[in-house]
């Protein structure tokens, strides 16, 4: 009786203790998360009196809006092709990296230091970077003689600025995680690979490589996550200021923010939060499941 | 020597010096953007068209820092950067720190579930929920608030599990143990047992919150627009909108925005570089 007593008092203790913290999440997060896709039902304008339930019209007329269309066709791209790129290259520089060193720690830190500085000052610098008349890109071109390009002004352009921009924010990010991997490889390993008389070139294809699968995996799932939600060097770098007079490019965060923000359309945009997260979700899915494997084989 | 030991000690020098090569020019490119930045910070307006473009200022001036404080209030902007990344540290410290330990150190009906709730919360982009928020937030009258800058950044998934995960790795259930046989309460052990030794864990949550409540943006973009509420962010795009060719000003505000978070990556970069790559790969 006295044992079950302390018990239960200990579980009073514990839920009392977690109360508040739970009660911000119930209230930030998962009210608001559940709230999302009912919100995805309704025809939910902010300045409208009425708003009735409309099933999955926002789903269906959402499929057939051009904008929607080109939001996600600009946002898989810019992702895969942030992702694939700046994973290619941080692979190579983490193996070079990889003797440790001062040498090795400096260039770290180097190389980290764009995961870590904030994204609108540092759209701002690029843009700056991008200018068509004065920028230090276009400068450089112009030394090679090709002529200047309308690196932000011209859509379909403005999406790979937005990718350079990305791979140099993401890279250090995925080659630390690289390093982590490739230096927890047993020396062993490379040392018998080399006592075959494989080159270095063979060692990385036949050894490392497959030893760090799983890391690239994981790299490669989590940094497409991230870009799936990109917004922030969208909205600073090519949205309507003098310098940059054309259209936005458009992507999905991007294209939620304008629906709901600027035309009030609160279901509607709810509608493509929902499509956001789902399309999150299944990038998460397929990386427990390599994980699942991972653990049984 | 042998001249084939001789020729193959040349030619790992060649292979060293050919890999510093490509790590520099890739650390050139990382660096380039930040020292443009700060280059043009300082240069007159002159310069600052100059063609070709000169690299660093001549007659390096303070006029640009000046003109921005002339121009926008930056000053505020700043102070409520500050006040918001601490507040949001400070709550995501104490939050983390509490329900780490308990879900690390104690069993009671429900904890797997309110713990995979945690993480999974984790998972949904912030973005796919900002708009219940705001409408709650609307109704609430709290739109043009702190308090509504603050909210989403009280919590951190990522924080409640690295503590969950230091407490249950590093402090022995002994330790708890002998407190509890010499008749501590519950509360004294979490005090004076558990938060001595979470130091580790509890500094890597404070600098990931800075960190990304420093860099906030789409949330106060919605939730504020009286030019008094607006942190660095929100700040330098309204400025970008107004004076969207005065580089000299805007670089000057840029780096002012940059600057704590270089200060802090330098002084703690093993630090972060560390947990981040670990805390990685654990997923």
């Amino acid at each position: 009786m006295t044992r079950l007593g302390r018990r239960a008092r200990l579980w009073v203790w514990c839920y009392a203790m977690l109360l508040p913290v739970m009660a911000i999440y119930a209230y930030v997060r998962i009210v608001p998360i559940g709230r999302s896709v009912q919100l995805s039902l309704f025809d939910w304008k902010l300045i409208a009196r009425v708003r009735p339930y409309v099933g999955f019209d926002n789903y269906v007329r959402m499929l057939g809006d051009e904008n929607f269309h080109i939001a996600i066709w600009n946002t898989t791209v810019y992702s895969l092709s942030t992702v694939l790129l700046s994973t290619v290259i941080a692979l190579p520089l983490a193996v070079l990296m990889a003797r440790p060193g001062r040498a090795s720690a400096v260039y770290q830190t180097i190389y980290f230091l764009p995961v870590i500085t904030p994204l609108v000052p540092m759209s701002i610098a690029w843009k700056w970077i991008y200018d068509y008349n004065y920028g230090i890109l276009n400068y450089a071109l112009s030394l090679v003689g090709i002529p200047p390009v309308a690196w932000l002004t011209d859509a379909h352009i403005a999406l790979w600025a937005l990718v350079i921009m990305g791979v140099w924010k993401v890279l250090g990010y995925n080659l630390v995680i690289f390093l982590v991997g490739i230096r927890n490889i047993p020396a062993s390993y490379l040392e018998a690979a080399s006592l075959d008389g494989a080159s270095e070139l063979q060692k990385f294809w036949r050894v490392t490589l497959p030893l760090l699968r799983p890391i690239v995996l994981f790299v490669l799932v989590t940094s497409t996550i991230n870009a799936f939600n990109v917004f922030t060097q969208v909205y600073v770098m090519t949205l309507g200021s003098q310098a940059a007079p054309g259209q936005a490019v458009r992507v999905l965060v991007y294209d939620i923010y304008q629906n709901a923000f600027q035309y009030f359309r609160m279901g509607y945009a709810s509608a493509e939060a929902v499509t956001l997260t789902l399309i999150v979700l299944g990038f998460t899915l397929i990386q427990f499941r390599s994980f699942r494997e991972q653990e049984t084989t | 020597m042998s001249p084939a030991r001789r020729r193959r000690r040349l030619r790992s020098r060649v292979t060293a010096v050919l890999v510093h090569g490509v790590l520099s020019l890739g650390a050139v490119f990382m660096l380039l953007p930040m020292i443009w930045m700060l280059a043009t910070s300082f240069k007159l307006p002159g310069e600052i068209a100059a063609w070709p473009p000169r690299w660093f200022p001549a007659q390096p001036t303070l006029s640009n820092y000046s003109g921005l404080f002339e121009a926008a209030p930056f000053v505020r902007f700043f102070v409520n950067s500050v006040f918001i990344s601490v507040a949001s540290t400070i709550s995501c410290v104490i939050t983390s720190m509490i329900a780490g330990a308990v879900f690390a150190k104690y069993r009671f009906p429900g904890r797997t579930v309110l713990f995979t709730l945690v993480l999974a919360t984790a998972i949904v982009p912030f973005e796919a929920y900002m708009i219940p928020l705001y409408i709650e937030l609307v109704r609430i009258h709290w739109i043009n608030t702190y308090q509504a800058i603050i909210l989403p950044t009280l919590v951190m998934s990522f924080g409640i599990f690295l503590v969950r995960q230091h407490v249950a790795s590093a402090i022995p259930d002994e330790l708890m143990e002998a407190a509890r046989v010499d008749g501590a309460s519950e509360w004294w052990t979490f005090r004076r047992v558990l938060v001595p030794l979470s130091g580790n864990a509890i500094s890597a949550v404070g600098i990931f919150a800075f960190i990304q409540a420093w860099a906030a943006f789409i949330w106060p973009l919605l939730v504020v627009n009286n030019q008094l509420l607006f942190n660095t962010e929100v700040g330098l795009t309204a400025f970008q909108f107004r004076f969207s060719t005065d580089y000299g000003k805007l670089m000057a505000g840029s780096t002012l925005s940059t600057l704590p978070m270089l200060v802090v990556f330098l002084l703690l970069r093993r630090r972060i570089i560390e947990n981040m790559a670990l805390t990685g790969i654990k997923g």
